[in-house]
């Protein structure tokens, strides 16, 4: 690895013009300045850390279930606080970390991928993170309250419905879902818009880094599969509060419409989770491999070809549930179908390694253990999703074994990867080394003893969601081993989590570029200024940094006292017109109040849902207020000479 | 190699798990469970093959970067001598990938069509499952040959039987890995699976379906036996409970249907009539009692029916308030119900 690199990157040659860019682009000081932020930077470290809390939480929860089960008939903790906290555990991974943190990522780190200032809708960004916050701290207020859900993190009805869930329970948790759902669409349409909109001149279409690609998917997946679970909850809740008979059967409702409604969001929720994570792992194995990625095209293809297919399969969640045979054997073809792009994304990776010059530092270990344990978690979804043998072992610890090997496997092993990878960017500090290479051996032995005896619990016949079995049943050993492997696991977290906090102060300095990567995020300084780039880039190849070496081309044009982004056409990024961005502001902020206030007062009474959604539409019209703004002043030619060549 | 290793360990276990618990996808006692395990064992071997396929070219990669000088090296960004030999490469992996998605599509869709055909004259079994307890009825012919029981399934072996699962509360799921899937109970909805027992022995089936607050504790007894020894079951069941001639046993039938117990409880033939708990006229014909919870012993039905709720937290039955000699007599009674 080369020393650190004194030199100011190519984007910031001119001292007294990066000042007052920065001044431009500065987030003010103290609290103010922390609650008006629309820097994308400042929001996706927020929302990141917000998201590792939330796993850390959702981990110990799986730690206190794993004591439970350690031996049979234990009576550690009682059926209801069990039942509510494997539904907190599900509900905590996939909608308060999994999701959130993977836009999390591309909220930080996307503009500065694609050579943009700053994000396409910033203040949609800062939105996006109040809303999650508050629906976070909502459901584990409730939690702490004895009122957090039971019914699982699927929610299904009836056990969910009024009957069979009184109280407010399921209401909070349906609520929560809301208000995730709201965050990840306005992060989502803020991301995709970035990609298309937002790219550094040059940077065509086929010339994009597949983290871009990858985010750019998982976006409109977002926007497509998250109206249908808001449909599911919706009406669950107007069933709970108004009574309502969408799911009540003696009424004519209908609970497979639940499930159908569920999984159509259920099963792309999967992908979306773990698209991020395949874009990250392309980005590591390229820059350690020290190659440029194999089959670039091919990755692509597979990114939208699972992007597509994950929307034809949601039924293999539903084999049990009697729906005809000939309609479950498309659904059967179409999962398995999903091996053929993920199987060609997996050669791609390894034959990049296999022809490069890989250098094995901690990120390049994740991306190793993500293929190991990530092709493991693929082939037993092609077993899932055959019908004769799914109506075995679903809802058993196979399926629980599973969803960790591709959920853990697949998006935290390369989340983990890339958050060492682009920790030197963010904070300008080095991760330590071999704290990193420690951390990584931790957590994948333990994940895979904790996980890999579930694959033969489920077929010994241990169904999942049960919070004690008989000793009888002989599911005691295994059980015992898989939580001795969790505390490991555990264990691991806690070393890369600690090495993140000290390296955060005491690391050595990174330098603009440490790794020696070919991305634009790696032209600015470590960490960027507020502006990300002083100058636009202008790319010449998938990695302009490699292809262009020292001699990067660069463009001006942009105001340097007005904040002004550059928007480029969609497919071939030709610099198209300048646009004013705009600057920190209290409105997302007080939208997200407003929202946060009409969500939890429609669990509690119907007609708060009319009353507060006046303030909502007050703060949205103060948001949306025109103002005398820099976009007619940058009208004038004569102040910002436009498209000079550096 | 790791994978290979693991592949190793994993067969192992398996071979060990083929005579493991009453409860056990992997071994089968079913038709029904014998065709899926054919899906099973092709699946293992098509998709271990392919793990370690994966785990080998993984495995040549690391290896090849243990000879190769690395560091301050120009990335490589041109086509390279080897781009030709892993575009074959990856043309014949496509090629190996589709294969065997083909081949084990087709297996899982002949079986499942296999799976879909009944077989000659099924007996006939409606179950119907309650948080946290499963309702039995054999089905015969005209309401004299109609067999009400709890918890357990008895089945002739050889004779396939068709099973109608309604639900009264919430989604539950019917599972027996022994003898077949499982298949959902949902209300509002008329679901069936078949079972067709190939050999004799005690079972065991568990709720699949999270139901609530005692999911944990809803399982019931599968006995498979001879057509002969099935028929003397049946027609044992029709009788209608025998009296009690003991005194204390006959104080106990007074207090049962004196107290809260018959007004859930159905015992045939006396007062106690109603349908919301189990049918309790041939109770200590069965293997365990409380859906599979305790074995039915008279010490745990003591235990049961003491204090239902230290149990079986939150089960519905209650704890109906009990002298001790009320709650011996009571149990003397139930110990009669044979």
């Amino acid at each position: 690895m080369s020393p650190v690199d004194a030199a100011p990157p190519a984007t910031a040659l001119d001292p007294e013009r990066e000042a007052r860019l920065a001044l431009t682009w500065a987030t003010p000081p103290g609290l103010w300045g922390w609650l008006t932020t629309v820097d994308p930077k400042e929001i996706g470290k927020r929302y990141v850390a917000t998201g590792l809390v939330f796993f850390v939480l959702g981990g110990l929860l799986a730690l206190l279930m794993r004591t439970q089960l350690a031996r049979p008939e234990s009576g550690l903790i009682s059926p209801d606080r069990y039942n509510q906290i494997f539904s907190m555990h599900g509900t905590t991974m996939m909608f308060l970390f999994a999701v959130p943190i993977m836009e999390a990522m591309a909220v930080y780190l996307v503009p500065l991928v694609v050579g943009a200032r700053t994000m396409a809708f910033p203040r949609l960004n800062a939105f996006s993170y109040w809303v999650y916050l508050a629906g976070g701290v909502m459901i584990y207020v409730a939690f702490l309250l004895n009122i957090a859900p039971e019914a699982g993190w699927t929610g299904y009805t009836p056990l969910s419905g009024p009957e069979y869930s009184p109280g407010k329970r399921t209401d909070i948790w349906a609520q929560m879902v809301t208000f995730t759902e709201v965050a990840a669409l306005a992060a989502a349409a803020s991301t995709a818009t970035t990609i298309l909109k937002l790219r550094a001149p040059g940077m065509t279409l086929a010339r994009m880094p597949l983290f871009a690609w990858a985010m750019l998917v998982t976006a409109f997946m977002i926007m497509l599969a998250m109206p249908a679970v808001m449909l599911a909850t919706s009406f669950l809740i107007s069933d709970r509060l108004v009574g309502t008979h969408f799911f009540n059967a003696p009424e004519g409702g209908d609970n497979l419409l639940y499930q159908h409604l569920f999984w159509f969001f259920g099963h792309p929720e999967v992908y979306i989770i773990f698209l991020p994570g395949l874009g990250m792992v392309s980005e590591i194995t390229q820059t350690f491999s020290r190659r440029t990625t194999f089959g670039y095209p091919l990755l692509v293809l597979a990114l939208l070809a699972i992007g597509f297919l994950a929307f034809g399969l949601w039924v293999h969640h539903m084999f049990t549930t009697g729906l005809p045979h000939m309609g479950n054997s498309f659904y059967t073809a179409a999962s398995m179908t999903i091996a053929l792009p993920s199987g060609i994304q997996i050669f791609c990776w390894i034959a990049t390694m296999w022809d490069g010059k890989p250098r094995f530092q901690t990120p390049l270990l994740f991306v190793v253990g993500f293929i190991i344990t990530f092709v493991l978690g693929g082939l037993s979804g092609v077993m899932l999703a055959s019908v004769p043998l799914d109506t075995q072992v679903h809802d058993t610890y196979f399926v629980v074994a599973h969803f960790h090997y591709v959920l853990i496997g697949g998006a935290v092993f390369p989340l983990l990867g890339g958050i060492f990878y682009w920790f030197p960017k963010v904070f300008g500090r080095m991760p330590n080394e071999t704290a990193g290479k420690w951390s990584f051996w931790l957590i994948f032995l333990g994940f895979h003893v904790a996980f890999f005896p579930m694959h033969l619990l489920g077929l010994w016949g241990m169904p999942r969601r049960v919070y004690t079995y008989p000793s009888e049943m002989g599911w005691a050993d295994m059980n015992l081993l898989s939580t001795a492997g969790s505390l490991v696991l555990a264990t691991g977290v806690g070393v890369y989590l600690l090495n993140l906090a000290i390296s955060w102060r005491r690391g050595r300095p990174a330098g603009p570029n440490p790794w020696q990567a070919g991305g634009l995020e790696w032209a600015t300084s470590s960490p960027p200024p507020p502006h990300n780039f002083g100058y636009t880039p202008f790319v010449e190849g998938r990695q302009p940094l490699w292809t262009s070496g020292p001699h990067l081309p660069l463009m001006d044009g942009l105001s340097l006292d007005h904040r002004e982004v550059l928007l480029t056409t969609v497919s071939d990024a030709a610099p198209d017109v300048r646009e004013g961005s705009p600057g920190p502001t209290l409105w997302p902020l007080l939208t997200g109040l407003a929202t946060t206030a009409l969500f939890v007062g429609s669990i509690f009474n119907e007609w708060l849902i009319v009353w507060l959604s006046i303030p909502v539409t007050l703060c949205v019209v103060g948001w949306f207020w025109p103002k005398p703004s820099h976009t007619s002043k940058v009208g004038a030619p004569e102040r910002t000479p436009p498209g000079a060549l550096a | 190699m790791n994978g290979a290793l693991r592949g190793l360990v994993l067969l192992a276990a398996l071979t060990l798990a083929a005579c493991h618990g009453p409860q056990n996808i992997l071994d089968p006692a079913g038709k029904q469970a014998q065709d899926i395990d054919v899906v099973w064992r092709t699946m293992l071997v098509v998709c271990g093959l392919m793990y370690l396929l994966v785990m080998a070219f993984l495995g040549s990669a690391l290896w090849r970067a243990r000879r190769k000088p690395s560091d301050d090296a120009l990335p490589i960004q041109s086509r390279t001598a080897a781009e030709g030999v892993l575009d074959r490469t990856l043309t014949g992996w496509i090629g190996l990938i589709v294969t065997g998605l083909i081949v084990l599509v087709s297996v899982s869709f002949l079986v499942d069509r296999s799976l879909a055909d009944v077989g000659p004259d099924p007996l006939r079994i409606k179950v119907t499952a309650n948080q946290w307890w499963w309702d039995v009825e054999y089905q015969g012919q005209g309401p004299s040959e109609r067999v009400l029981t709890a918890n357990e399934l008895r089945l002739p072996v050889g004779r396939p039987a068709v099973v109608e699962l309604h639900a009264n509360d919430v989604i539950h799921s019917f599972w027996v890995p022994n003898l077949s899937g499982k298949t959902d109970l949902i209300p509002g909805r008329v679901n069936f699976i078949t079972l067709t027992p190939t050999r004799t022995g005690a079972f065991r089936g568990q709720c699949a379906e999270f139901c609530g607050l005692e999911h944990a504790k809803m399982a019931f007894d599968v006995q498979v036996t001879s057509p002969q020894e099935f028929e003397a079951w049946r027609r044992s069941q029709l009788a209608r409970a025998a009296d009690p001639t003991g005194p204390l046993e006959i104080q106990g039938k007074q207090i049962f249907n004196g107290k809260a117990c018959a007004m859930c409880h159905r015992v045939q033939g006396t007062d106690a009539g109603a349908g919301i708990g189990p049918d309790l006229t041939h109770l200590k014909s069965r293997a365990t009692i409380a859906a599979g919870t305790l074995p039915n012993t008279r010490g745990d039905l003591q235990a049961w029916v003491a204090d239902p709720q230290g149990v079986k937290p939150g089960t519905t039955m209650p704890r109906v308030p009990l002298t001790a000699s009320e709650l011996n007599a009571v149990v003397a009674y139930l110990e009669t119900l044979r």
